[in-house]
């Protein structure tokens, strides 16, 4: 086989893959840049280019009382279903990560199947569920709800924070007398907090965007920014969402750089 | 559990700490679903008779069956869609400087963690009447009349490939970084070709990626109720919607709990087919 021949067979197969993958990540990324180009339109419509610029749609958005109204339960929830899924999650995570035992990997299965399972199936089954039991839908039923379909991320998360953890750093502390409470203060929780947190924050952000078991959950009184924008985008296409997606974006990116500083979140997502 | 002693055992924690969040997927998890399945046994809405009326009704109706054919294959669509548009990505991602790969990767989070109902708007945009694709070809003069791409199989699908593509992405490049370069080396040195070299050596090797890639991608791409209403419309009905306007507009909770417990086992059983071949393939990769 001639060199030659052998090199322009290489640079082909570079050449397709690499083009592949460039279309593949001009896809990704091109959706948000057009939402947020289009979301500073001086015009009515949602036109690609738009006549002109303006701010006129993020001053809309200032007096959209409802938006706002959703934006603020939305928050609440994802602030308490983050709690809630941080308490019972890292708890959880201590005790199956180092076990073996059968019990151990069915508890991990359990806690891991939210993210597998329909959604919406689930939502159906616990608005039957609370409305068996007699409790209306409420800011507190959405926690619950809320707190089942995040918890697996802190649980993941901090499973494998606590399997990069070097045993040795236990036993040592055990030997120069620490208790297990201090050593957890001062060892472990300092050296799976990036994990906590990073798991925390997709919790977070999962409970903030999440429509399925909203969609059942919640009522007039509860309503919720993603449903909100659902609702408002089946009905007609409204240049103020697209000011709230530019807000929603940005707000994104900031906290994903954030988030890489503080807990190195793209190598954990890779790991 | 419990053999070795206690003073020693210092770096493990008991099962005891898991039992909070047990004890809270028993009673807001297992419970409800239970109680799904319950219903859904049930001929009238009042549950008073057993029977398996939802279910005969939902396999007997040919609308029903289309809904669940249409939506399984819209996930495998989905998902062949993002491993051949993610498989490059992560190929390229081991290739470039630790600087490039921070970008990549950012690339590939940043949809993960935006919202997915502006993600789906911004396809709104995209495809619309009026949207960048349409005007574009109009301006090139290439087509006169707007073509229709919202509310089409093929807007769905692309929509859904590029909102569930960082579930395909992220495990794909876990994969490919486990993969011993020298292995690429070796045979292309051994004068296999770079596209034979892809396809004896590094796609094999990665297939544990791929199906863990593909087993988030599918589940995810065929429960996507946001996407799939918003892009497909009215007239393509898909299990989730289909399953809400059971339960929420006509208010026939039993045969929602039905078709919830239809989808559950079509879902579970798709996952389990990847992971038996995920098994499979981890004895061949290590071979």
């Amino acid at each position: 086989m001639s060199g030659r021949k052998r090199t322009l067979e290489a640079i082909s197969f570079e050449f397709v893959i690499t083009v592949v993958a460039v279309i593949a990540l001009i896809i990704i990324i091109a959706p948000s840049l057009v939402v947020l180009i289009v979301s500073f339109t001086s015009g009515f419509s949602l036109r690609f280019p738009p006549p002109g610029y303006s701010l006129r749609w993020y001053a809309e958005l200032w007096n959209a009382w409802q938006l706002h109204f959703a934006a603020k339960n939305s928050l609440i929830v994802a602030l308490w279903a983050t709690c809630l899924s941080v308490v019972l999650g890292v708890a959880a995570a201590l005790a199956i990560s180092r076990s073996r035992t059968l019990s151990a990997r069915l508890l991990d299965s359990l806690f891991m199947s939210p993210l597998v399972l329909p959604a919406l199936a689930f939502g159906l089954a616990a608005l039957m569920l609370f409305s068996l039991v007699g409790l209306p839908v409420s800011p507190l039923t959405l926690v619950i709800g809320h707190t089942v379909v995040c918890v697996p991320y802190v649980v993941r998360n901090t499973v494998a924070a606590l399997a990069q953890l070097e045993p040795t750093l236990l036993e040592s502390s055990a030997v120069l007398g620490a208790s297990r409470l201090y050593t957890f203060r001062r060892i472990v929780l300092p050296l799976i907090r990036p994990g906590i947190i990073a798991g925390a924050f997709i919790a977070f952000m999962s409970s903030f965007d999440n429509v399925p078991v909203s969609l059942f959950l919640r009522d007039a009184a509860t309503d919720m920014l993603p449903i909100r924008m659902w609702q408002d985008l089946e009905g007609k296409l409204d240049v103020t969402i697209a000011a709230l997606s530019g807000v929603l974006i940005i707000a994104t990116v900031a906290l994903v750089a954030v988030m890489e500083r503080v807990t190195g979140l793209s190598r954990r997502l890779t790991n | 559990m419990g053999t070795a002693p206690a003073s020693r055992d210092v770096t493990s924690y008991g099962m005891g700490l898991a039992a909070p969040l047990a004890l809270f997927f028993l009673v807001f998890f297992v419970a409800p679903l239970l109680q799904l399945l319950w219903l859904s046994l049930h001929n009238d809405t009042a549950a008073l008779h057993w029977g398996l009326g939802q279910y005969l009704h939902f396999l007997t109706d040919p609308f029903s069956l289309s809904v669940l054919g249409s939506t399984l294959l819209l996930g495998a669509e989905v998902t062949l869609v993002c491993l051949v548009l993610g498989f490059p990505i992560a190929w390229l991602y081991q290739r470039v400087g630790p600087r490039l790969q921070t970008i990549i990767i950012l690339i590939v989070l940043l949809p993960l963690l935006t919202s997915v109902v502006v993600r789906t708007f911004a396809w709104i945009v995209i495809l619309g009447r009026q949207g960048i694709i349409n005007a574009t070809l109009q301006s090139l003069g290439i087509i006169d009349t707007p073509l229709k791409l919202l509310y089409t199989q093929f807007g769905v699908v692309i929509a859904l490939a590029q909102v569930q593509m960082p579930l395909m992405t992220l495990p794909l490049i876990t994969a490919l970084g486990r993969i011993d370069p020298n292995l690429d080396d070796a045979s292309c040195s051994l004068g296999a070709g770079s596209w034979r070299t892809f396809f004896r050596i590094v796609l094999p090797l990665s297939l544990p990626g791929v199906i863990a890639g593909c087993t988030l991608t599918y589940a995810a791409a065929i429960t996507a109720f946001i996407t799939q209403s918003l892009i497909g419309g009215g007239q393509m009905l898909f299990m989730p919607m289909y399953l809400y306007q059971q339960a929420s507009t006509l208010q026939n909770w039993p045969f929602a709990s039905a078709i919830s417990i239809i989808f559950l086992l079509a879902v579970l059983a798709v996952v389990s087919v990847f992971t038996t071949l995920g098994r499979m393939s981890r004895g061949y990769g290590g071979a």
